[in-house]
């Protein structure tokens, strides 16, 4: 064999590698979906969205996981994506020659990668411990604390693809700082920093290891955010390893419905983007 | 420099409208940079929480808890190092899984694929990333696990499990779940994060080192092999770090698939357990405060490890990035 020949059969046994790389990822990708649709489906009916989780062996639904994982999410949204944005703005926007700014980055880049497991343990030292029961709120504070890096990052991310002419001009026409960020540079990133909230609602609505131990589950409706309530991740991994088929139905219904909540969720944030006005 | 423009602008006595816009501006200002040091002093507080509820334990075990394989509940006994080996071994073997794949993916998306199928495939294995902890702990119990029982271990049982010392990692029955499983699992959910940081940093070789090798004569390969991956080698390492932090915090995943024994065995297809594994499973049932106590403990250790393998990850992905703006 030729040298030639030897290099360019290399080459193609490196991308077909490449290329079954590639294939190997879609073809999990699929195959969880494929799963999830297969042993969901069958669980989905309106009982599912009308009743509450049942003992073993008899009829019920999950609206009470449902409303918990809704209101918690809710909240913690509410609560992160404000401190995200704030922080965010900080970085973007007065954080150019500041010592503070790399440091705060620096963190926040790890907190955005930190086990939610040890955010759960956090929460459950300065909140269920002093308060002396799980509950709801624990909860929420455990998921806003999730939600904070992904809103910093990219709230940070997006104010600096604002042009800098836009600033500029605002300024020129003799606007203060705070108001050219917040009704000029804001606006322009809207898209952007939307994004980044519907990307942290993706991520939160199906963190379960933070839940375990702040909101704990609720066998019945509650809608009390002082005491624990059922919520669809700590009910599907209840659900899951218990022995009972009917439980293990549930769970893979609600494993369904979050799944394609958060596909769906990360969809319309990828469209967003590329409608935005100064997407990369 | 701002403060001092106050001052100056107080000097000259501006109108009273300049003089409230300048105040609303050092507000807005003041505020945006208090939640910035929230944000920051959030690290510190996880840490000072975990110290002060792991106190008990360190106080009980002293560093003793590290190297203990106890784990007692009934005579209070606890040790870390079942935990912390099999944290370390689930993901050890999630990068020897994930690394090649990512690289290969990185490659295809970078070199192979046609410009117009980039952003859709990338878009479809980002959505890998995105997929909750949980659902992979579902599909691995349910779907994942039983395939391997009957395929995967059984033929690596009769291969590579009859090769003298290797043996060792492979012996003992299929069960199905346990520390291959996990490492499984846990290489496909760090496989996105990797994944895109090496084509992010595949991206940052210049053009013209790119094109100077396909100039004089070099296959693809060879380009990635001697242009893209010594170019990008920091970058790379940064990526699979990043994987790293995320494969030793994962938690519910792990939980379903890994068996729960609190035990270290060489056989990588016998059950095991993980730090992360074990407060998902024990801690809201832990009685007594020792016990919980020494579950916090195991929760700082996580926290202290994950903290070094991600803040050495972004160092290193640091430094390509400025390299990249230069």
């Amino acid at each position: 064999m030729t040298v030639y020949a030897r290099r360019r059969a290399t080459n193609a046994v490196i991308l077909m590698l490449s290329l079954l790389a590639t294939a190997s990822g879609l073809v999990i990708l699929f195959l969880i979906l494929w799963s999830l649709l297969k042993n969901g489906v069958p669980a989905l009916s309106t009982d599912l969205f009308a009743k509450t989780t049942p003992p073993p062996g008899s009829n019920g639904g999950l609206i009470n996981a449902i409303y918990g994982s809704v209101m918690m999410t809710v909240c913690a949204t509410l609560a992160g994506t404000p401190i995200g944005v704030l922080t965010g703005t900080f970085l973007a926007e007065y954080g150019r020659g500041s010592r503070l700014a790399p440091v705060v980055r620096f963190v926040n880049d790890i907190l955005l990668s930190a086990p939610s497991i040890v955010i759960g343990l956090f929460v459950y030292q300065v909140m269920v411990v002093p308060m002396g029961h799980f509950s709801a709120w624990a909860g929420s504070a455990a998921l806003a604390i999730i939600v904070i890096p992904v809103v910093v990052r990219t709230t940070e991310d997006m104010l600096t693809l604002v042009p800098v002419g836009l600033r500029e001009a605002a300024i020129a026409l003799g606007a203060p700082q705070w108001k050219v960020v917040i009704k000029v540079i804001y606006r322009a990133a809207l898209q952007g920093m939307l994004t980044g909230v519907m990307l942290a609602i993706a991520r939160i609505a199906g963190e379960t290891a933070p839940l375990l131990f702040t909101a704990l589950n609720n066998q019945f409706w509650s809608s009390n955010m002082n005491a624990p309530m059922a919520n669809l991740p700590v009910v599907i991994f209840q659900f899951a390893l218990s022995p009972y088929a009917d439980w293990q139905r549930l769970a893979w219904g609600g494993a369904l419905l979050i799944t394609f909540t958060i596909l769906v969720l990360n969809i319309i944030a990828r469209l967003l983007v590329s409608w935005s006005s100064f997407s990369r | 420099m701002a403060a001092i423009n106050t001052t100056e602008a107080t000097a000259r006595v501006p109108s009273g409208r300049m003089r409230r816009q300048r105040v609303e501006d050092l507000v807005f200002r003041s505020t945006t940079r208090a939640f910035a040091v929230g944000v920051l002093s959030l690290l510190g507080a996880v840490l000072v929480a975990l110290a002060i509820g792991a106190g008990p334990a360190v106080r009980a075990f002293g560093f003793g808890f590290l190297a203990s394989q106890a784990w007692n509940p009934v005579k209070d006994v606890f040790g870390a190092l079942p935990a912390v080996y099999g944290t370390l071994v689930t993901s050890l073997v999630a990068m020897i899984l994930a690394v090649p794949v990512a690289l290969g993916i990185a490659v295809f998306l970078t070199e192979l694929c046609p410009p117009m199928m980039r952003r859709p495939i990338g878009i479809l294995i980002e959505l890998l990333a995105a997929i909750p902890s949980i659902i992979y702990g579902i599909w691995g119990l349910f779907v994942l696990a039983p395939v391997l029982q009957v395929t995967v271990q059984p033929f690596l049982i009769a291969t590579l499990g009859a090769v003298p010392g290797l043996g060792l990692l492979f012996a003992g029955p299929p069960l199905g779940l346990g520390i291959l499983t996990a490492g499984f699992i846990l290489a496909v959910m760090i496989l996105p994060f990797i994944a895109a940081v090496t084509r992010d940093v595949f991206m940052t070789v210049p053009a013209m080192l790119r094109e100077s090798a396909y100039g004089v004569g070099a296959t693809t390969s060879e380009v990635v092999r001697d242009i893209v991956l010594p170019y990008t080698r920091v970058g790379i390492v940064g990526g699979a770090m990043l994987g790293l932090g995320r494969a030793l915090g994962e938690t519910m995943a792990v939980t379903f698939v890994i068996g729960n024994a609190h035990r270290i065995q060489a056989s990588l297809l016998a059950p095991g357990t993980t730090i992360s594994a074990t407060l998902a499973n024990e801690f809201t049932e832990a009685v007594g405060d020792l016990y919980t106590s020494s579950l916090i403990e195991l929760g700082l250790i996580l926290f202290v490890i994950t903290f070094v393998v991600l803040a050495a990850a972004k160092l290193m992905l640091m430094r390509i990035e400025e390299r990249a703006a230069k």
